[in-house]
């Protein structure tokens, strides 16, 4: 019974859940364009891995509308994003800024592929270097010499 | 070491760095991500209280000791589980702790504490959240320590828990307090 009670509950929670998903469009399709191109730019606090523009949680509806009634203010969009970042951090930004403490995060995977560029001239030219057939000492050359010169028996 | 035991063990060797990187990865909460505002003043607003909302408390009305300020809602299921921790600390008379109910309906806020108990001195209602977003606000429940000056001094992201008390923002509070 209390099994059965659970999924109606569930069910009913997915039902309200759904109804929030209702977008927050204005009657200004301009402005909603402009909107959407800085919202694309934000990451969406709650939902880490979707931009504000993708996401539909209640956080990222609020500064929507945030963006919304700056715009109609006339505010740019750096001035836009950088009212986000004073409020919550450079993470807000989904392509993050190159400053000192994003450095290794910009420039890692360069200094990566100029690391392996190096192993692999050096290990080509050591296998060049190995694959040159070492020349034959006096002594073996006479050896040579001398059983090339011996006529086969029988 | 000779070369061909340096070259046997190379891959052992990048493999147990990529562990190392990766183990350190997994303890660190990708929740909690550093506030730009500590260390700033704390932003201006003026909110009506909770309990009377003909009555308005602002930013400045507050300057002048050590407070929490602790982001709740009545929807917010966390903030059940720190409600209790927030109670015990009202209690002992060691910190004021203010409320913002954040995106809530009074008439379900002022139930709640009816229900779990009211540790806060007031609580100020942001129920558009507008100053949730000039604090940064992303995941409720949140606990910001301000000093004196009015100056955010900590931020507690999720529940405050009694480790979270006992080692961090009650140490704070006293350190702050005693300058």
């Amino acid at each position: 019974m209390f099994k059965y009670l659970f999924i109606v509950l569930l069910v009913a929670v997915g039902a309200v859940a759904q109804a929030k998903v209702a977008p927050n469009t204005s009657a200004d399709p301009a402005l909603e364009a402009r909107m959407m191109v800085i919202a694309e730019e934000l990451r969406c606090l709650v939902c880490q891995n979707e931009t504000i523009a993708a996401s539909h949680a209640d956080l990222a509806i609020d500064l929507k509308n945030q963006i919304r009634l700056k715009l109609t203010q006339g505010q740019s969009q750096q001035q836009i994003l950088d009212f986000m970042v004073e409020r919550y951090g450079d993470f807000v930004l989904y392509r993050p800024p190159l400053k000192t403490t994003t450095v290794l995060l910009w420039l890692g995977p360069f200094v990566l592929l100029v690391i392996a560029a190096l192993m692999l001239v050096i290990n080509v030219r050591r296998r060049r270097l190995a694959a040159q057939p070492a020349a034959l000492s006096d002594a073996d050359a006479a050896k040579a010499r001398a059983l090339l010169a011996t006529p086969p028996h029988h | 070491m000779n070369s061909t035991t340096f070259k046997r063990f190379l891959p052992l060797g990048i493999f147990v760095i990529l562990v190392g990187f990766l183990g350190i990865g997994l303890t660190l909460n990708p929740r909690e991500v550093p506030s730009p505002l500590i260390n700033k003043p704390l932003p201006q607003f003026k909110l009506a209280v909770l309990s009377q909302p003909d009555k308005t408390i602002a930013a400045q009305d507050l300057a002048g000791q050590v407070w929490l300020l602790n982001v709740w809602a009545s929807w917010c299921v966390a903030c059940r589980i720190e409600h209790p921790v927030l109670v015990e600390l009202a209690k002992t008379n060691q910190v004021p702790i203010y409320g913002l109910n954040y995106k809530d309906k009074s008439p379900a806020a002022t139930a709640w504490l009816a229900n779990f108990g009211n540790p806060y001195v007031q609580s100020l209602v942001d129920a558009d959240g507008l100053v949730g977003i000039d604090l940064g606000v992303y995941g409720v429940p949140e606990t910001f320590v301000v000093d004196k000056q009015g100056v955010i001094r900590y931020k507690q992201i999720g529940p405050v828990t009694p480790e979270a008390l006992r080692d961090t923002i009650l140490p704070l509070v006293k350190k702050l307090s005693s300058s």
